[in-house]
C-alpha cells in the first residue's frame, strides 16, 4: 500500500483558506455565521487558540470588519469570511482599510443574488461589488482561487499582498471551489514565502506615518509600540491629521492608487494553458476555470485550437494578460456564473479587436464542461 | 501656568493644527480635560493608551491628544477596540462616542460590547442631539422636544443609556455632567481602573443646536440646568419616583464583579492546547 505523504490532505476549498492562513501568520479572526463560509469560522474558532491566536465571533459583519481593522491597527495579522449579504455590510469599514491602509484579509465565499438570494449555491456576483462596493475612489485588490491548493496558496498570497502594500486584500471564490474537496499536499510552514509589513526603525519623534516612499507604502508602526500616531478615515496629511487641502488630499490619493499600480507586475497572476497558437481564448476564473479547461482539453482532441486564461486576480484588472491573448486569439468566450462582469472588462480593454461570446448563468447551478464546449463549437 | 494647564499641555499634540473643531461654549472640551486628568491619576504610560473614537463632535477628540489614536467609521468604534485590545491586552483601550453614535448607529455594537465584558472604557457624550450635521433628533432626545427633524414635535422616547448599558451587563456604570467636572475626573478613572466593560455617560449641552432649538439659552444656562437638576446615586435613594422625574442621577449606577472575555480565552487557549497534547 502506498504511503501518504505526511502533508497531504483531503480537505474542502474553505478549510486551505484556513490553513493558508495560518501559514502566512494570521492570527485573529473575527467573523459572523453566513452560509456557505460559515466553515471557515468554524475552523478558526479551533485552529487559531492552539497557535495562540484569537478567534471571536461578532455581533454582525460590520463589527467583524472593525474588529480585524484594530486588530491589524494593533499589530495582528487578521482575517473575516463571510458571503455575499454579509459582505455588503463589510463594505464601509472595507473602505476605512483602504483610507487609512490597514493590512487585512476578507474572504468572500460568493452565493447566488441579490438579496438572501440562493445561500447554498454558487455565483460569481460578487466580481465588481469586491471592485466598487465601498464608496469613493479607491484601489483594491481581489484574489480568485479554482481549486483546493489555491485556496491555500492564494490566502498566502493575500496576506503577503496586504502585508507588503498596506492594503485590504479580498479572496473572492463561489461555493464549489469552497465546499468542494481534493486531495492537497500542503508545503510545510518553512516552505511558505510570508511578507510581514515594513515596521518603522528610526527614533519615534522622526517617525511620519503616511509619508510617501518610492514605492508609495510608509512603514506601519503598531498600537503601543512607542510610536503614537494619528488613524482617521478622513482625508489626511502625511502625518495622518485630517486635511481639505487640495495639495495634501490629491498627493494622497495619488500614493494610494499609485502603490497598487507599481505592484501590478507581481499580483496579476494568471495561468495561460495552450494559447500559445490559440485562435479562440477562454476567459475564466473560479469554478468555472476548471469547466474550461475540461472544455479546451477536448475541443483540442478535436483538433480546434483553443486556449484558457485563468485568471487568478480579477483587479486590478489584466489588461495585460488580456492584450497579449488577443495578439492570436481573436475569439474569446468569457464563462461566468453572473450575468457579466469580468467579460464587461475585458470587453472594454478588447476594444473590438476581437470577438467577445460570453455564457452567463444564474440560475444557482455552475457552469459545466458540457455548456463551455458547445459555445467552443458554435464559434469554430 | 497654572497646574492644570501644564498637565493638559503634557498630553496635548502640539504639531497638530490647533484650534479645535468644536463651538465656543462645548462641553466637549471639559470632558477631553476630564479624559486627560483621569488617565494622569491613573499613571499609565501614553504609549499604553489607545484612544479610539466614532464619528461626531466627539469623534474628533482623539487627534489632539498624544496617545495611540484611531478615529473610525460611525458607530463602529467599540468594534474596531474590540480587535485593539484582543490582538494587545496590555493596551488600555479607552473608546469615546456620542449618543447618536453610540445609541443609534452603534447601538447594537454598544450593548454586545457590555454583554462580552471585554476589558474596555466607554466613554458617552450625551448631548441630546446630532451636533456636527446640524440638529438633528437622537436617541436620546426627549419626548416633546425639537431638533431639526423633528420641527414639529419629538414624538418618540428617548433611550436611558446608563440604564441601558447597566441591563446589557456593563460591570461598571458611571453617570456625570460636565457641570460636575470633579466628579467626571473621578468616574472616568475608575472606569478605566475597572477591569472589564466599563462605561460613563456624561449629560453635555449643545447651546448650538439643541438649545437654540429649544431655547434653553446658552452654554452658561444649560449647565447651570445640570447643577441644578443632578442628583447623586444616594439623593436619589431617598426621593420618591415623581420627585425624581426630569433629573440626573449622577455617580455610580453598577460596580460589580463578572468574567472578562481576555482571561476566559485564555482558558479556552489552555483547552485548546491541551487536545494537541491528547492527540
Amino acid at each position: 500500500m502506498k504511503k501518504r505523504h505526511p502533508n497531504e490532505f483531503l480537505m474542502q476549498g474553505n478549510e486551505a483558506v484556513v490553513e493558508g492562513a495560518l501559514a502566512a501568520g494570521c492570527r485573529f479572526f473575527a467573523g459572523y455565521p453566513i452560509t456557505p463560509a460559515t466553515e471557515i469560522s468554524e475552523v478558526m474558532a479551533v485552529r487559531l487558540p492552539k497557535v495562540d491566536g484569537t478567534f471571536i465571533q461578532m455581533e454582525d459583519e460590520i463589527a467583524s470588519m472593525g474588529a480585524i481593522i484594530g486588530a491589524s491597527l494593533a499589530g495582528v495579522k487578521s482575517m473575516t469570511a463571510t458571503s455575499g449579504p454579509g459582505f455588503s455590510l463589510m463594505q464601509e469599514n472595507l473602505g476605512f482599510a483602504c483610507m487609512a491602509e490597514v493590512p487585512c484579509v476578507v474572504v468572500n465565499v460568493m452565493r447566488g443574488g441579490p438579496s438572501t438570494g440562493i445561500p447554498t449555491y454558487p455565483s460569481q456576483g460578487d466580481v465588481m461589488q469586491a471592485r466598487w462596493g465601498t464608496h469613493g475612489d479607491h484601489p483594491i485588490i481581489v484574489l480568485a482561487p479554482s481549486t483546493v491548493k489555491e485556496c491555500f496558496d492564494l490566502t498566502v498570497k493575500a496576506f503577503n499582498f496586504s502585508e507588503k502594500y498596506r492594503t485590504p486584500v479580498i479572496v473572492a471564490f463561489d461555493e464549489v471551489v469552497g465546499h468542494m474537496r481534493e486531495k492537497v499536499t500542503l508545503p510545510r510552514p518553512k516552505e511558505v514565502e510570508v511578507i510581514d509589513r515594513i515596521r518603522p526603525t528610526m527614533p519615534p519623534e522622526w517617525y511620519i506615518p503616511y509619508e510617501d516612499t518610492p514605492q508609495g507604502v510608509p512603514p506601519m508602526a503598531s498600537f503601543g509600540s512607542g510610536y503614537r500616531f494619528h488613524v482617521t478615515g478622513l482625508t489626511h496629511d502625511i502625518r495622518g491629521f485630517p486635511t481639505l487641502r487640495p495639495d495634501e488630499v490629491g498627493p494622497f490619493m495619488d500614493r494610494i492608487h499609485r502603490k497598487i499600480s507599481l505592484g501590478q507586475p507581481e499580483i496579476q497572476m494568471g495561468e495561460f494553458f495552450q494559447l500559445e497558437d490559440a485562435d479562440i481564448a477562454v476567459i475564466a476564473y473560479g469554478s468555472v476555470a476548471r469547466s474550461a479547461r475540461r472544455a479546451v482539453v477536448d475541443a483540442r482532441e478535436k483538433g480546434i485550437k483553443v486556449g484558457l486564461l485563468k485568471l487568478l486576480t480579477l483587479w486590478p484588472f489584466m489588461r495585460a494578460a488580456i492584450e497579449k491573448v488577443i495578439q492570436t486569439a481573436k475569439v474569446l468566450i468569457v464563462p461566468e456564473i453572473n450575468m457579466g462582469q469580468i467579460s464587461r472588462e475585458v470587453k472594454r480593454v478588447n476594444e473590438g479587436k476581437a470577438m467577445v461570446n460570453t455564457i452567463n448563468r444564474v440560475d444557482g447551478l455552475m457552469i459545466t464542461p458540457g455548456q463551455i464546449s458547445r459555445k467552443i463549437r458554435e464559434v469554430s | 501656568m497654572q497646574e492644570v494647564t501644564k498637565l493638559i499641555y503634557k498630553y496635548l499634540r502640539h504639531d497638530k493644527k490647533f484650534p479645535h473643531v468644536w463651538c465656543p461654549g462645548c462641553g466637549t472640551g471639559i470632558i477631553l480635560g476630564s479624559l486627560i486628568r483621569a488617565i494622569d491619576r491613573t499613571e499609565y504610560d501614553k504609549d499604553d493608551i489607545v484612544l479610539v473614537s466614532g464619528i461626531g463632535c466627539s469623534g474628533r477628540m482623539p487627534v489632539y491628544v498624544d496617545f495611540n489614536t484611531l478615529h473610525t467609521t460611525h458607530g463602529r468604534a467599540l468594534t474596531f477596540a474590540t480587535g485593539i485590545k484582543l490582538a494587545n491586552p496590555r493596551l488600555n483601550v479607552i473608546v469615546i462616542m456620542g449618543d447618536g453614535d453610540a445609541m443609534a448607529i452603534g447601538g447594537n455594537h454598544f450593548i454586545h460590547a457590555a454583554r462580552r465584558n471585554i476589558d474596555l472604557t466607554a466613554i458617552i457624550v450625551n448631548n441630546s442631539i446630532y451636533g456636527m450635521t446640524g440638529g438633528q433628533y437622537s436617541p436620546t432626545t426627549p419626548y416633546g422636544m425639537s431638533a431639526t427633524t423633528a420641527p414639529y414635535i419629538h414624538i418618540e422616547q428617548e433611550f436611558k443609556i446608563s440604564e441601558l448599558a447597566v441591563t446589557a451587563g456593563a460591570v461598571f456604570v458611571g453617570r456625570g455632567t460636565v457641570y460636575h467636572a470633579k466628579l467626571l475626573d473621578s468616574l472616568i478613572e475608575k472606569a478605566i481602573l475597572k477591569k472589564g466593560f466599563g462605561v460613563v455617560e456624561v449629560i453635555s449641552h449643545c447651546h448650538v443646536q439643541y438649545g437654540k432649538q429649544n431655547r434653553l439659552g446658552s452654554a452658561v444656562d444649560m449647565m447651570k440646568w445640570q447643577r441644578d437638576n443632578a442628583v447623586t446615586v444616594q439623593q436619589a435613594k431617598r426621593m420618591k419616583p415623581e420627585e425624581l422625574e426630569g433629573k440626573i442621577i449622577t455617580g455610580v449606577l453598577a460596580d460589580k464583579e463578572l468574567p472578562i472575555y481576555q482571561d476566559e480565552y485564555n482558558k479556552v487557549k489552555e483547552r485548546a492546547k491541551e487536545q494537541i497534547s491528547a492527540m
